[in-house]
């Protein structure tokens, strides 16, 4: 909303938050003296003295906690998925090795409480986690997101306890993985026209419809469903399910040949009266759409933060290639062509990686983060589309065979501005929340 | 049985880094280079909180001499599985003048007060290669040494301990307490864990002067001068063995 971000002395920041505090103030209804509009804005000020604190400290540097985990994801990345990113992308093998070990790391859940299994980290730590092992392999990044974001997140969110140690405990170890399955082939953005239906048949709820675009299905042991128990309510109609894989009456289409992320699976999920027990239903019956959407909000972030590995990968590519390639009689690093390419793609990068982190620790903050979340994936991922291609702009020729990463990370980076909410949506989701700012 | 073990745990610049010398030649350029636990000291670790992990060890105690930066690499020790921390402040001239002499006669003095019945420390270190700390805090000590460690067991209050030497491997048998080198095959490192990093946070280092240890940093060592090792010069080719010779002799070599 309003945090002051400049200057720390307390005038400075009085003069910010009140001035804030006056113009919601003055928005929100009549123009009333300032004197009485001050009590709001005390609590106003003591909670921006506190956001503000933290925020501050932590974008100029992070915590000696995530400096260290960070660090960790690097040194594995570098060690361990670097090296085999460009034979996982070559033949589509699902990194199931890597997943387990990552998984031995706590990095497959990590937001999970320890109690069940997880990490008991924050969302900056997993931001930090999924920017790391996606600089090293973007297949593994999402796959990792995923499991995180989109399969543990709204089992965490709106799960019942015993829902929890069911679906989540056997999730957190690498072994098995989660998918989330939204789209269907008739609709991705218009996520409310949901046209799989579950209907009631005494102890069970039957499941009919497809799913499309399911990253990790081939992999996964198990699926958040969304589907439409009442067509009549549209999209306050639609309930999620825990459905679990393999199952009867669920069966998994081709795996799709993509352009990018090829190590994960994507295909579509068949569901043909698929039946659950009542229990699997994921919170209230109607409540799926808003499952739906916060759990993308949070996905949002973790997708920004594949984006940013994949553009940094992109970046550090570049340069190093601009250092020791010599044209016209000198290192390509002299020339001011190249340059300016360097530090766009640079400035790119970082300021999406502050917009990314700002998502986190709102959301950490338990604040309003969906304006910055969107604002994150949409930078993040156009970044990482921008940076890429510079990149193999910067290397020439070599840029666009195998032999360096750079083509690759080139595809990778174009789903980054389609799933988890394509560009366009994101932007009608900042648009939104600014027109909200200054409603009349 | 041994209760406690002392692991020694180098900050150096990290192995990947391009080393560049400084201008004025006395050593190499450390500002604002990125760097790491010495990867020996790694094994070092990964050695010991498998012993303590296989519950031959009570504790695991990461040492660690230098300035307030060497805390960064003693919590990764913690964060590996080491149960807790000691910083030796060293720092300024007495830091640059730091030797395998010095360190060895703080870790042979924190061995005694801290009653380690083994120390485990790398074999060497990747910025001065001396592979001498090891050696001489075993040497101080009056304790046997079983260094270049590929492999290490406990069997009773012995130690089996097989070397990688330049004929191939040795396995000797030494007496607890000792001191214990690990070389590059004793082990694979792990990664921490997130919960592990967490731990980390909350697990303890002392902080220690070499004064209390009734130690002297006076080095005996004084450098004079770094210099990068010379370019590579092009190679020549000759037609004949004759004029490969003569070429050789010509150069002083045969």
């Amino acid at each position: 909303m309003f945090v002051s971000r400049r200057g720390f002395s307390t005038t400075a920041f009085l003069r910010d938050t009140t001035v804030c505090c006056k113009q919601i103030h003055e928005s929100q209804c009549n123009q009333t003296t300032f004197i009485h509009s001050f009590s709001p804005c005390l609590l106003a000020l003591a909670m921006a003295v506190n956001y503000g604190t933290r925020s501050l400290t932590q974008l100029a540097e992070l915590p000696e906690l995530h400096q260290m985990l960070r660090q960790t994801c690097r040194d594995y990345a570098e060690k361990e998925l670097a090296p085999v990113a460009g034979q996982l992308d070559k033949n589509h093998t699902f990194p199931a090795k890597q997943v387990r070990e990552l998984g031995a790391m706590g990095v497959m859940a990590v937001e999970v409480p320890e109690s069940l299994g997880g990490a008991g980290m924050d969302y900056l730590a997993y931001s930090l986690a999924v920017e790391e092992l996606s600089r090293g392999c973007a297949s593994t990044g999402v796959i990792v997101s995923v499991n995180n974001s989109l399969y543990l997140g709204p089992v965490l969110a709106f799960g019942t306890e015993e829902q929890k140690q069911q679906w989540i405990s056997p999730f957190t170890t690498g072994e098995k993985v989660g998918c989330f399955a939204l789209s269907e082939p008739g609709n991705g953005s218009d996520a409310g026209a949901a046209s799989t239906l579950a209907r009631q048949e005494g102890d069970e709820w039957v499941l009919n419809g497809t799913k499309a675009w399911i990253t990790n299905c081939w992999d996964a042991s198990a699926a958040v469903v969304f589907a439409t128990t009442d067509k009549s309510l549209k999209h306050k109609g639609i309930s999620a399910f825990l459905v679990p894989m393999p199952h009867p009456g669920l069966s998994l289409g081709k795996k799709e040949d993509k352009l990018g992320i090829r190590a994960s699976s994507t295909a579509n999920l068949i569901l043909e009266d698929c039946r659950i027990p009542l229990g699997n239903l994921l919170g209230q019956r109607g409540m799926g759409f808003k499952i739906g959407m916060q759990t993308l909000d949070s996905g949002r972030i973790g997708i920004a933060s594949q984006a940013l590995g994949i553009a940094q990968a992109a970046l550090d590519c570049a340069a190093d290639y601009a250092h020791k390639r010599t044209a016209f009689g000198a290192p390509i690093a002299r020339l001011q062509a190249i340059q300016f390419k360097l530090a766009d793609m640079a400035v790119a990068l970082e300021s999406a990686r502050l917009l990314t982190w700002k998502a986190a620790m709102l959301r950490d903050a338990k604040k309003p983060y969906s304006k910055a979340a969107a604002m994150a994936k949409l930078a993040a991922s156009e970044a990482a589309t921008f940076v890429s291609h510079q990149a193999i702009q910067v290397l020439g020729g070599m840029g666009y065979v195998t032999d360096m990463p750079a083509e690759r990370h080139y595809r990778d980076a174009r789903i980054t501005e389609i799933y988890e909410g394509t560009s366009e949506i994101q932007r009608l989701v900042i648009a939104n929340q600014v027109l909200k700012e200054y409603q009349q | 049985m041994a209760a406690r073990v002392l692991v020694g745990v180098k900050r150096v610049i990290d192995y990947a880094v391009k080393i560049r010398v400084k201008p004025d030649n006395t050593g190499v350029v450390t500002d604002g280079v990125k760097h790491s636990m010495n990867p020996f000291c790694e094994i070092a670790v990964e050695e010991a909180v498998r012993l303590k992990e296989k519950k031959l060890v009570k504790e695991v105690v990461a040492v660690s001499c230098g300035p307030q930066q060497v805390q960064e690499t003693i919590r990764t020790a913690l964060a590996m599985g080491a149960d807790r921390g000691i910083h030796v402040e060293v720092s300024g001239k007495d830091y640059d003048s730091l030797g395998p002499l010095q360190v060895s006669k703080i870790l042979a003095a924190l061995a005694k007060k801290e009653e380690a019945s083994l120390i485990i420390l790398g074999k060497q270190a990747i910025d001065d290669d001396c592979n001498q700390t090891g050696q001489m805090t075993a040497a101080l000590l009056d304790w046997p040494q079983g260094t270049f460690a590929s492999e290490v067991a406990v069997e009773g209050d012995k130690l089996k301990v097989i070397r990688e030497v330049d004929g191939g491997l040795e396995t000797i048998k030494i007496n607890l307490p000792a001191v214990v080198t690990a070389d590059l095959r004793l082990n694979t490192p792990r990664y921490a864990t997130l919960p592990n990093i967490m731990k980390a946070k909350k697990k303890k280092i002392t902080n220690v002067k070499p004064g209390d240890l009734g130690v002297d940093l006076t080095s005996r060592l004084e450098v004079l001068r770094v210099d990068e090792p010379p370019q590579r010069q092009a190679g020549v080719k000759v037609e004949t063995v004759e004029d490969l010779v003569g070429k050789l002799k010509e150069a002083g070599r045969i």
